[in-house]
């Protein structure tokens, strides 16, 4: 069984006439179902029409993006946080669950957002949360209360809040850009003539480290996302690239060629006291932590074909971690450090794989029918792996469940989409 | 798009460069007797300092430079672009006249630097590419430095598959695209 829906989640507020919305960048198509999908309604906020964010088609698209949840219809239906729904009513509609709220503009401008959220089956209130945002954050509020329903019905923490960053390239220039994770409400933090490429957040989810070639070379750069104000990490003689954040943030790992050839090196935060990691007459890259930050998994083409290995950040053993096919490149690690997720090169095609690290001898996964597959990134809950691929003749961004069975893909309707990093939790 | 650096040479030394030949070309007795002369009492006596014209001069002259005289000239017919084969980071033997020319250039005067990018077809990830690249103009690097060039004076850095030369996913694109270039700062 297969579906597909396309929510022009943009087109709703404008259809309304509605003020100051933001020009959406993605729409978001998704495909694929889950074994289970929990049916739940979310009926328009009281007065959200007079906000400028559709709150509750947010929340539904969220719910139905992950897969875990199939939204019922409620249109026309007048609720809020402090109604006392009758149940029967919604049990009726088959609905489990049911969330309703409001958005009222306090004086100064900012937007109460209040909502409460009921189990039908039970007839009973699960919970409710209230705060008062910017007219910027209503967003943000939205995807708050997508993820509080999400952790109060599937028991797992929501990834709804949490942000993508990637780069775009259109119109000779290149972007990078940071976007809730539904890829909507995209800003821009760095526009540059030259390429950018392999953002990584910082644990923190305060800086993006990135490498720049706008100095005609690559060099590692790291911006805090707020204040768009950045420093040069690693730029030395020859090439600096592929930068990875310690999980406890004080440490980078980069790949650099000041020595000849491409190594893996680390260095504090600021770029100071570099040492060098690996010592191959191979080409070493693409080091990314372990969740215990003891470890880094990367790319070396030391056994001919580029394969993934592990080696400890103190040095030492290196062990070689993919064996299948003559080319794994560019791993990720899922938050538990139990999945590695990495790109595959079958013939001609380079697909997204998944290789369960807890068990010895477990077989690559292949997760998806696409030929292009880029730059995996897990969410921090560990559910999503986001990725660029190449679809309709152009670059995109898809996420997809762990098993491979539930894909959203963000649309850009301007550019070519790539390097897609999933920020941590808090912003 | 990156071979003509040689253009951004600042004004200053442009001029000093085109001072050089114009004194270079007086100096020779043969250009001294048809050297212009410029006229002052005619066009003063006219009143028309633009429009005036006197005898054996004429204000449309255009004195020539030429670069072939110059340095430039070298430079500007040095071949710097090195192909590869597919996944592979050796000089063919087609290229090392161009390694050679371009070893002379350096060996010739110290005070020149280059920076050889290297580069990748678009197959494959983004950071192995660039590994790629990096040690196809590391392999250039080499390849300079044992015929006299000074690793001071070079530097091997890489764009990976991020700036092709042509676009395209054919394999006449990707063999275009497999190269190391010679860019002079």
């Amino acid at each position: 069984m297969k579906r597909r829906t396309v929510l022009h989640l943009a087109a709703l507020p404008a259809a309304l006439g509605l003020f100051g919305t933001a020009q959406a960048q993605f729409r978001v198509e998704i495909s694929g179902v889950g074994a289970t999908q929990l049916p739940i309604a979310v009926p328009r906020f009281r007065d959200e029409e007079k906000a400028p964010q559709p709150v509750s088609a947010i929340i539904r698209a969220d719910l139905e993006r992950s897969g875990f949840f199939r939204p019922i219809d409620a249109n026309g239906v007048a609720l809020d946080e402090s109604a006392r729904p009758v149940m029967a009513d919604w049990r009726g509609r088959s609905a489990d669950a049911l969330a309703a709220g409001s958005v009222q503009r306090l004086a100064d401008g900012r937007f109460d957002v209040r909502f409460k959220l009921w189990d039908v089956v039970k007839g009973s209130e699960i919970g409710g949360q209230a705060s008062a945002v910017d007219a910027a954050d209503l967003r943000l509020a939205a995807h708050r209360i997508a993820d509080y329903i999400y952790e109060k019905l599937t028991g797992d923490k929501g990834v709804f809040s949490t942000r993508i960053a990637y780069v775009t390239r259109g119109g000779g220039r290149y972007t990078l850009r940071v976007a809730d994770a539904d890829g909507e409400g995209g800003q821009v933090a760095l526009n540059s003539p030259e390429p950018i490429i392999s953002p990584a957040w910082s644990p923190d989810g305060r800086e993006l480290a990135y490498v720049s070639f706008e100095s005609q070379k690559a060099v590692v750069y790291a911006q805090e996302v707020m204040s768009g104000k950045r420093r040069p990490i690693a730029n030395f003689r020859g090439s600096n690239s592929a930068p990875a954040w310690s999980p406890d943030g004080s440490t980078l790992a980069a790949t650099l060629s000041r020595e000849g050839g491409s190594q893996l090196y680390l260095m504090d935060r600021n770029g100071g006291n570099v040492r060098r990691l690996t010592s191959s007459q191979a080409i070493d890259t693409e080091p990314v932590f372990t969740p215990d930050g003891r470890g880094i998994y990367f790319v070396s083409d030391r056994g001919g074909g580029p394969q993934v290995y592990r080696i400890a950040t103190g040095g030492g053993n290196v062990e070689r971690i993919t064996f299948g096919g003559s080319y794994n490149i560019s791993p990720a690690v899922s938050p538990d450090g139990r999945t590695l997720a990495f790109i595959a090169r079958q013939g001609n095609s380079f697909k997204l794989h998944t290789l369960d690290l807890s068990s010895a001898g477990s077989q690559p996964v292949p997760l998806t029918d696409t030929t292009d597959d880029e730059s995996p990134s897990f969410s921090p809950n560990g559910k999503l792996i986001i990725y660029a691929t190449r679809a309709g003749g152009r670059d995109v961004l898809m996420t997809t469940t762990l098993d491979g069975k539930i894909k959203a893909r963000l649309v850009s309707t301007t550019a070519d989409v790539r390097e897609p990093n999933w920020s941590p939790y808090g912003r | 798009m990156n071979s003509t650096h040689h253009n951004h040479l600042p004004r200053a030394a442009l001029a000093l460069l085109a001072a050089a030949v114009l004194a270079g070309c007086a100096s020779t007795p043969l250009e001294d007797t048809k050297a212009p002369v410029e006229s002052r009492s005619t066009g003063a006596a006219g009143g028309a300092g633009a429009g005036g014209a006197s005898a054996g001069t004429s204000q449309s002259k255009v004195t020539p430079v030429d670069l072939a005289k110059t340095d430039n000239a070298m430079m500007s017919n040095l071949p710097r672009i090195v192909f590869f084969d597919f996944d592979s980071y050796v000089v063919k033997d087609e290229f090392r006249s161009t390694v050679e020319a371009n070893a002379k250039v350096l060996s010739a005067d110290r005070k020149k630097k280059v920076t050889i990018e290297g580069h990748t077809d678009e197959r494959g990830g983004r950071e192995y590419n660039l590994a790629l690249g990096q040690k196809r103009a590391e392999a250039v690097s080499k390849s300079l430095a044992l015929l006299g060039a000074a690793n001071t004076q070079m530097e091997a850095v890489s764009f990976g598959k991020e700036r092709p030369a042509v676009q395209g996913s054919d394999e006449a694109a990707y063999a275009k695209n497999r190269r190391a270039e010679l860019v002079y700062r």
